[in-house]
């Protein structure tokens, strides 16, 4: 893919913008646009670059940005479920987290794409699942709390039960991107987008990413039809976020031959209907050193395999169809060839299976928004009041325009994590992920309330989908990493990889007089309020479409005066800004508005430049995110200021108020009435 | 009897669910970035011939679409059905707002006699156009008998027992083979496209063909003057007497006086 996103450029020289109707003199690279007639509104476009062929030329000129890697065959555990059919690169220099540095590869800026076959086979994909999930009856799955047994044969009919299992297990081989357009219509009806996730995203994805041969032969072809279902089971009551605190102790016997498991874990979804569990327990393993610790091992459990009982289904706010309970396992014995990975390497294999599906929830949210959004323009545009059509309303207006930004943002990062998922040999997206995820659960849940805001007292009415959509978004937040989890993930994971960087400079920072020069350049860099170690700028706008520079600027000082700010955080607290939670939470913001940007950027960039449809409108809303961006990242800046210089910092406030109500069991106030006589 | 070839006649048009809007312009409705699918109809031709071939009634089902680029997709919908392979004839855009039944009559009759076909289903109808002639139009091109509107086929003795639904009622015939069989709504309910069967539709053989490989001239034989929305309804009123009814009659010149 990354072979196509050169070619793409260079073709674009010639053929894609002739159609556009422009003229091209491509000189050197370099690619000038004379004149344009496509797009109405914009006139004559005079522009120095379009498409940065330029990232191009430096990939070729800079062999250490990119290498390639003998398809195929991949280490053991490690083997990535993208089985590489030509040689992929790898990605060298990551993307979230050199915004930590003030750094950002001007590659990220061009828009992962996909051949025109590959797109004409998914959204072939696409139309029998879309057809299938209009004709569903989602009210009475979720009043009546379960899925119907033959709708949910008729999902494993369609082949929903395999999407991202090889071709030679019965699977569909879909990669990130086919498996992220998918999701956009499972998400209709969130019971089975969850059911659907149980299953293949999280409870079967461990043994594609870390089983052995036999293990996958044994299992896979069997999950892949839906004649068996998977599910994924990590938490316990005593273990939610802390999952390393897990109490499942899994025993081996005497003869080395099976562990017994025991223990209990809760709000396993699919618990009920599993035949296959993925479940995580304490084991007791030796360090090298002869120590015995407990660690957490992972296991392949069939629930023929004795002693496994499962509670009765959770009654939810939302997602009521997906079937969620208790599981327990009473001394169920495991052959130790159903160790997934390696006995003690439980917990990492745990983080790699979230991880790894969690940026879909950028394009289901996306899929099930822009339903949404149809619906409720329908109505603004023929309801009318005070003799006007609702859309006329500058309130309307607006919300329809935050909507749309916001599904833009959604969909763009999605897509831009999936294509770059694809583009590499395993590439760590972690960060890339979890940004999306937060985005996406939060994002969803405004709109829907938005959405059903529009519609008013007919949102609330339980005829209507939007309260059920609402209750069906809210678990977004929570499950799969809550949103507080991974704001301090992203935030931790990138301050630890601009620490690892900035361990010389920050010694050096410390110790002012013995490196003037140093502390005035520090000094000067600070006062314009940029980094020390970054860039000054990141000359961005030369890299997308010219309709996009002001957008483009706004991106360069927002990931320059990142860079300055994670300095300056990492300056004051060292290793201890790992308790410097409401920090993090603002570090975490940025990036995330950060890589919303680019991604928002680099998408309509591309449009514009290729002539979509409606470009112009995706100009708009990259405009309007940007501006919001900014505010937003403008504000986290200043408060993320050291202590020094901002006065009496507010989260010493939040601080002491919180300490007050935990101290007074409750809210610390006085009633507004009361009298001291 | 046994191993019956059938062609069926798919055509892409405008998604039934989709609201149609005039072009501006009046030539036309708009179909660009409008979404798309099988005639409904089609549709359920195909998913006959897919169970007759199930049944062991037919040995092979070929989908045939004309029309642009795009009606490959189409095809490739029949064929995750379960078509065996598939004919794209291929008309440019512009060529194909002329196109009219008789050129894809006289299209469908060549196909059939090249691909010894013994039936050729289509659906009654195109729910773009509501011609109800495509069908008809292959069987006296072929001079072959027809079954229209059918909503029930049966084998019988090297026959065709067909329940065709008619203003009537329901009228049953026998037709020899081979014949024309048109679809109507209530023969059968199509299936969904498995994405394991899509995929090995990917597989299936895609033949491409022009119009003029089978020696048939699609030049326009007519040109749309103007396409416009029907006149919105006229709000009517409640009278409360028959003698006020007649004067309005009168006065509207409706009605002698």
């Amino acid at each position: 893919m990354l072979a196509r996103r050169q070619a793409l450029r260079l073709a674009l020289a010639g053929l894609r913008c002739k159609i556009a109707g422009t003229r091209i003199n491509a000189q050197l690279g370099k690619v000038a646009i004379l004149s344009s007639t496509n797009t109405q509104d914009l006139g004559r476009i005079q522009c120095r670059r379009c498409l940065s062929t330029t990232s191009s030329m430096r990939a070729q000129q800079t062999p250490a940005t990119v290498d390639l890697k003998k398809p195929a065959e991949s280490e053991g555990a490690e083997g990535g479920i993208y089985q590489a059919k030509e040689a992929k690169p790898i990605l060298k220099e990551p993307l979230a987290k050199n915004l930590f540095l003030g750094k950002l590869n001007p590659e990220f800026l061009v828009y992962p794409e996909v051949s025109k076959e590959e797109l004409e086979f998914l959204t072939e994909l696409v139309k029998p699942i879309e057809k299938f999930f209009t004709q569903l009856d989602s009210k009475s799955i979720d009043e009546k709390a379960k899925i119907p047994d033959d709708v949910l044969q008729q999902l494993k009919d369609l082949g929903l039960f395999g999407l991202q299992i090889p071709e030679e297990y019965g699977g569909l081989n879909l990669d990130a991107t086919g498996f992220a357009r998918i999701c956009e219509v499972t998400s209709l009806d969130g019971a089975i987008a969850v059911t659907l996730a149980a299953h293949q995203s999280i409870g079967l994805k461990g043994i594609l990413i870390a089983g052995n041969d036999e293990q996958k032969q044994k299992y896979l072809p069997e999950l892949a039809t839906g004649e068996k279902v998977a599910a994924f089971c990590l938490t316990e009551p005593s273990s939610g976020s802390d999952a390393a605190s897990i109490q499942t102790k899994a025993t081996l016997s005497e003869d080395g031959q099976t562990f017994y498991l025991n223990g209990g874990k809760i709000w396993i979804s699919n618990g009920g209907i599993a035949d296959v569990f993925t479940v995580f327990a304490k084991t007791e393993v030796t360090t090298p050193e002869g120590e015995i610790q407990d660690k957490v091992t992972a296991f392949i459990v069939e629930r023929n395999f004795g002693g496994i009982t499962h509670g009765k289904p959770e009654d939810k706010l939302g997602i009521r169809g997906s079937n969620t309970c208790e599981v327990h396992f009473d001394n169920t014995p495991v052959p130790i060839e159903n160790v997934l990975g390696e006995v003690g390497g439980g917990f990492k294999i745990a983080m790699r299976i979230l991880n790894s599906g969690r940026f879909s929830m950028g394009s289901s949210g996306a899929g099930f928004l822009k339903v949404l959004i149809n619906l409720t323009s329908e109505h603004a545009t023929s309801r009318a009041q005070f003799g006007k059509k609702l859309s006329e309303f500058g309130l309307i207006q607006e919300k329809f325009s935050k909507l749309a930004v916001i599904t833009y943002a959604m969909e763009s990062m999605a897509y831009l994590t999936a294509g770059t998922l694809d583009s590499y040999d395993d590439p760590d997206m972690s960060v890339e992920a979890a940004m999306v995820k937060i985005f996406s659960s939060e994002g969803c849940w405004l709109c829907v309330s938005e959405c059903l805001q529009v519609l008013g007292g007919l949102g609330y009415m339980k005829d209507y989908p939007y309260e059920r959509y609402l209750r069906d978004t809210r678990i977004l937040l929570i499950f799969e990493g809550t949103n507080e989890i991974l704001r301090l993930f992203v935030a931790l994971q990138g301050v630890q990889h601009a620490g690892k960087t900035m361990k010389e400079l920050l010694k050096k920072l410390r110790n002012p007089l013995n490196n003037p020069s140093l502390m005035f350049k520090a000094a000067w860099r600070r006062s314009r309020g940029k980094s020390v170690i970054g860039p000054e700028v990141l000359k961005l706008e030369g890299e997308v479409h010219p309709e996009l520079e002001q957008e483009a600027k706004i991106l360069d000082q927002g990931i320059v005066a990142f860079g300055g700010a994670v300095e300056d955080v990492l300056s004051e607290f060292g290793n201890k800004v790992v308790h410097e939670q409401m920090k993090l939470r603002r570090l975490a913001d940025i990036c995330i508005d950060l890589f919303a940007m680019i991604a928002c950027i680099s998408r309509s960039s591309r449009s514009i430049c290729i002539g979509l449809r409606n470009a112009d409108h995706e100009i708009l809303l990259t405009r309007a995110f940007c501006y919001e961006a900014d505010q937003r990242i403008k504000r986290n800046l200043y408060e993320l200021q050291p202590s020094k210089k901002v006065k009496k910092e507010i989260d010493d406030i939040h601080r002491q108020i919180a300490d007050s109500i935990f101290k007074q069991n409750g809210y610390a106030a006085e009633h507004p009435l009361a009298r001291n006589y | 009897m046994s191993g019956l070839r059938v062609i069926v006649g798919c055509k892409r048009v405008i998604d039934y669910a989709v609201k149609i809007r005039v072009k501006p312009d009046k030539t036309g409705v708009i179909t660009d970035g409008v979404k798309h699918s099988m005639n409904p109809f089609d549709e359920i031709a195909v998913e006959e011939a897919v169970r007759m071939k199930e049944k062991k009634l037919a040995s092979e089902v070929i989908a045939v679409s004309c029309g642009p680029i795009q009606c490959q997709e189409t095809l490739r919908t029949a064929m995750a059905m379960g078509a065996d392979k598939s004919i794209h004839v291929e008309v440019d855009a512009a060529t194909y707002e002329n196109l009219q039944p008789l050129h894809v009559a006289k299209i469908l009759s060549k196909v059939a006699q090249e691909e010894k076909a013994d039936i050729v289903f289509t659906g009654k109808q195109a729910i773009d156009d509501d011609c109800n002639q495509t069908g008809q139009m292959v069987a006296a091109l072929l001079d072959w008998p027809q079954a229209t509107f059918a909503s029930k086929i049966e084998k019988a003795n090297g026959e065709l027992t067909v329940t065709r639904e008619i203003d009537g009622g329901l009228e049953t015939i026998k037709v020899q083979v081979p014949a024309v069989l048109t679809a109507d709504l209530r023969l059968n309910e199509p299936r969904y496209a498995t994405l394991p069967n899509i995929m090995k539709a990917k597989k299936k053989p895609m033949a491409k063909k022009k119009p003029a490989d089978y020696g048939v001239d699609v030049g326009p034989r007519q040109s749309i003057l103007k396409v416009e929305d029907p006149p919105v309804r006229q709000a009517g009123s409640k009278l409360d007497s028959v003698e006020t009814l007649v004067t309005k009659l009168r006065d509207a010149g409706l009605v002698p006086s």
